[in-house]
C-alpha cells in the first residue's frame, strides 16, 4: 500500500520536473522561463521530497523533507521576483507576441525608481520596445 | 517490478533526460539571465534526484546534502541578479 503512494507521488513530481524542463527549452521569452522555474520544478521537487519522506517513515528524515519544502516553497517567488527585476533592468527583449507591458514607461533607468504614473522622460525610461513597435515608430 | 527497480529504470532516466534538456538551455541561452535561471533549476532538479536516489540507495544522510544545496540556489540566484543589476546601473 505504501509502495503504490509513492509510486503515484514519484512519477507525478517527475513528470512535473519534466514539464519544467521541456518548457525551459520550448518558453520563447526569458520572464516565460522564470514563471517555469518558479512553479512547475517546486511543485515537481515538492513531491518528490514527500515521496521520499514517506518512504522512510522517520521522525528525522520528514522533518529535513519538511524543512527543503518549506525553504523551497519561500525562496522560490523571492528568487524569481529578484532575477525578473535584473532582466528587466537589462533591458531584454519581451516575446513579439506578448500583449502588455504593464512595468512600460514606469521604472527610470538611472535612479531605478517605480513611479506608479508613466513618465516619459527621454532617456531615462528602461528601453523594451519589441522590435515591430520599433518598426512602426520609425514608419 | 518492484519499487526500487520503477526508480532505477523509469524515473531516474526521466530525470537524466530533464537534466541534458536543462543543460541545453545553460549554453545556449541568448542572454545571461537565462544561463542564471537554468542553473537555479539544474539545482531545483539535483534536489529532487538526491531524494529518489536516497529512495534508492535507503540511506536518508543524503537528504542533508539535499538542504544545503537548496540554501546555495537561492543565495546564488540573490548574488547574480544584484550583480546583474549593479552592472547595469553605472553605466
Amino acid at each position: 500500500m505504501i509502495s503504490i503512494i509513492i509510486v503515484i507521488l514519484i512519477t507525478l513530481g517527475t513528470l512535473f520536473i519534466l514539464l519544467a524542463a521541456i518548457g525551459m527549452v520550448r518558453m520563447p521569452d526569458t520572464y516565460l522561463r522564470i514563471s517555469v522555474t518558479t512553479k512547475a520544478a517546486t511543485l515537481g521537487v515538492g513531491l518528490l521530497l514527500i515521496s521520499s519522506a514517506i518512504y522512510f517513515n522517520d521522525l528525522s528524515t520528514t522533518s529535513r523533507a519538511l524543512v527543503i519544502i518549506l525553504f523551497v516553497l519561500l525562496t522560490a517567488p523571492v528568487s524569481a521576483h529578484l532575477i525578473g527585476r535584473a532582466s528587466y533592468f537589462m533591458g531584454v527583449k519581451l516575446w513579439d507576441k506578448s500583449v502588455m507591458d504593464d512595468l512600460r514607461g514606469k521604472y527610470q533607468k538611472k535612479t531605478h525608481v517605480l513611479k506608479s504614473k508613466i513618465d516619459n522622460t527621454p532617456g531615462d525610461n528602461v528601453v523594451h520596445d519589441r522590435p515591430d513597435n520599433e518598426n512602426k515608430k520609425e514608419d | 517490478m518492484t519499487l526500487n527497480d520503477y526508480i532505477y529504470y523509469v524515473i531516474l532516466p526521466v530525470l537524466a533526460f530533464s537534466i541534458l534538456l536543462i543543460f541545453y538551455r545553460f549554453f545556449r541561452g541568448p542572454s545571461i539571465v537565462d544561463k542564471v535561471i537554468a542553473l537555479d533549476l539544474l539545482i531545483t532538479t539535483g534536489i529532487g534526484i538526491i531524494a529518489v536516489y536516497s529512495i534508492v540507495h535507503g540511506r536518508s544522510t543524503f537528504m542533508d546534502t539535499a538542504m544545503i544545496l537548496a540554501l546555495i540556489a537561492f543565495l546564488s540566484t540573490v548574488a547574480f541578479s544584484y550583480y546583474i543589476e549593479k552592472r547595469n546601473r553605472k553605466k
